[in-house]
């Protein structure tokens, strides 16, 4: 090798080197810019008051707890914990069910042969692009002749009868790529199909039904035109909803207790996020879920 | 096989809680939006058949539907192709098979695990306050104060950076599809000497074309519908820049008790996001690529 090759391959070198190191520069830069917003209304959340907006910088200058201890108590008779609490008992079983139906369904779909399956699941994939928008008045009429209106039963009974065809759909795609050999053996010891799902199919899906859950949780926690409609009483109001009422009632002065009821909402998604991410990201890619 | 084909109807016992919800709750509204659209109706009163008076009072004597239309639009036509170009370009970067790649991509991700919060609205509203921390940022370039929020030309904009800033779904899913462009291409294209715009697009966009269509038809349907952050970011204001059509919908039926005129709103709505989704299903057979020559 000349002088003149391993001069010319040493500044290819180089040039490559520069590039990855503007690269990465831009994806930090990129990374910071875009979770910035996040770590500015935490570190907001404990600044006092007039500091704020007084700068552009994360850290307070002095930590401040007051803000969580006022904005927790709000203004009415309720706290922020009585949001908190409702928001559970709405959420937690609409996850069970969406469970429990979905991966229903989609073992049917997946598994079996009956008649009408194909034009069946072509609706159930039209459903997907259903705009809610149009069912959302009829809905409303009719869960106010049942009696539900101002109750969390307007989630749970759709979420009982598998409503959400993501998640249909999503265990469909799954069940696919499973082998069937495990089923069938079972069946030959006399497994029933029933025996079968619950023993063998369910623990193979466990990756997809954390998938689901993840997403019904972080779609339910901070859905809010639904509560909106549903909900009246502020004793049942969710997260969202008290959220929404703590910047209509209190005036502009109390900015950082409003940060700190925005930092205690957005909590349990962050947490689920750092504790399920492979899943978050998995869920995502394979079905194209919206996220 | 045998089994499962025998067993012909315990598949359709399995799916009969969807079938159900599907009756009860997509169908049957789906239908009677459609008949109330012809009515005049609060939830209190029995309907009164109108035949077409919500529709022609639509389009003649509303005076928020045109803006609602519009501001819609706008935001429609901003939110989706700033949101996918720029999941594409984060998600060809992440796929350069660089290292800690998986910190970036949670980084990028963590703003759409919010969704359309009232959390994260508010959080839009503090930065774009006109003493919030955007213009001072701003400031540093010696950009002067934007009134983000209260400027009628402006706050549309800012409710729709909202939208782009959680464009982390649509990047994992363009990272999965650049995934699965095989390695070959490429390497046949550097032996040939393709410049790297070339490579982009004779290789990429092409072969990653059916993932683009799947993100501009799913976030097309969603931007149409758009109702917390304009809601709660700038309550539709200021002089209803930011009043799209899903605040016209719910103020008509959950604060007017107007159902049958929401409903015909809502049907409008439809069709309309039926006509853009159709449009994008019938010019797709022009910039889509299969690799199997299509369906």
């Amino acid at each position: 090798m000349n002088a003149a090759t391993l001069h010319r391959k040493n500044v290819k070198m180089m040039r490559h080197g520069i590039a990855k190191v503007l690269l990465y520069t831009f994806l930090i830069a990129f990374g910071i810019f875009m979770v910035y917003p996040l770590l500015w209304v935490i570190g907001a959340s404990f600044k006092p008051n007039d500091e704020i907006f007084k700068s552009i910088n994360i850290f307070p200058s002095k930590v401040v707890l007051d803000s969580y201890v006022k904005g927790w108590q709000g203004t009415g008779q309720y706290t922020f914990g009585t949001f908190l609490i409702n928001s559970f008992k709405l959420v937690i079983p609409v996850i069970i069910f969406t469970i429990v139906s979905s991966t229903m369904v989609a073992y049917g779909f997946a598994r079996f042969n009956f008649p009408l399956k194909k034009p069946l699941f072509g609706i159930m994939i039209a459903t997907l692009m259903l705009p809610d928008s149009v069912t959302l008045i009829p809905r409303y009429i009719l869960f106010n002749r049942f009696g539900w209106v101002d109750s969390y039963l307007p989630f749970i009974v759709p979420a009982l009868f598998a409503s959400h065809s993501f998640f249909i759909f999503m265990m469909v795609q799954f069940l696919r790529g499973l082998p069937r050999e495990l089923e069938e053996s079972a069946t030959i010891d006399g497994c029933n199909s029933l025996q079968t799902l619950i023993k063998i199919v369910v623990p193979l899906c466990k990756p997809a039904i954390i998938s689901m859950s993840i997403f019904q949780f972080i779609w339910t926690w901070n859905d809010f035109l639904n509560p909106l409609i549903y909900i009246n009483s502020v004793d049942k109001y969710t997260v969202a909803l008290g959220l929404r009422m703590s910047i209509d009632g209190t005036s502009v002065i109390h900015w950082n207790q409003i940060m700190a009821m925005t930092v205690i909402a957005m909590l349990p998604s962050i947490i689920i996020f750092f504790l399920a991410q492979k899943y978050f990201v998995e869920g995502v890619a394979t079905t194209g879920l919206k996220g | 096989m045998k089994y499962y084909r025998s067993k012909n109807y315990i598949g359709l016992l399995y799916i009969s809680p969807w079938i159900a919800g599907f009756l009860l709750f997509k169908l049957y509204p789906f239908v009677m939006s459609f008949i109330y659209s012809f009515t005049e109706f609060s939830i209190l009163d029995k309907s009164v058949f109108t035949g077409l008076d919500n529709y022609i009072y639509m389009f003649t004597k509303d005076k928020l539907f045109f803006p609602a239309l519009k501001a819609t639009l706008a935001y429609v036509l901003m939110t989706v192709p700033m949101k996918i170009s720029f999941a594409l370009f984060v998600a060809m970067l992440l796929n350069m098979k660089l290292r800690s790649i998986n910190i970036f991509r949670t980084a990028y991700y963590l703003p759409s695990i919010f969704g359309g919060s009232v959390a994260v609205s508010v959080l839009w509203r503090f930065l774009f306050m006109k003493e919030g921390i955007v213009n001072k940022f701003l400031g540093f370039f010696g950009i002067k104060s934007i009134d983000w929020l209260g400027n009628p030309d402006v706050a549309l904009f800012t409710v729709s950076l909202l939208a782009v800033w959680q464009f982390g779904s649509s990047m994992v899913i363009f990272l999965a599809g650049l995934k699965q462009i095989p390695n070959e291409l490429y390497e046949a294209a550097i032996v040939d000497g393709a410049s790297r715009m070339r490579k982009f697009f004779s290789i990429t966009l092409p072969m990653i074309s059916p993932v683009m269509f799947f993100n501009l038809v799913m976030q097309t349907i969603n931007a149409f519908q758009e109702f917390t952050g304009p809601y709660v970011i700038t309550g539709g204001g200021p002089m209803n820049a930011t009043y799209v059509y899903s605040i016209l919908v719910y103020d008509n039926a959950f604060r007017y008790f107007r159902m049958g005129y929401s409903s015909a709103l809502s049907w409008v709505l439809f069709l309309l996001i039926m006509v853009f989704t159709a449009l994008l299903f019938k010019s797709s057979s022009y910039w889509t690529y299969y690799e199997d020559g299509g369906k």
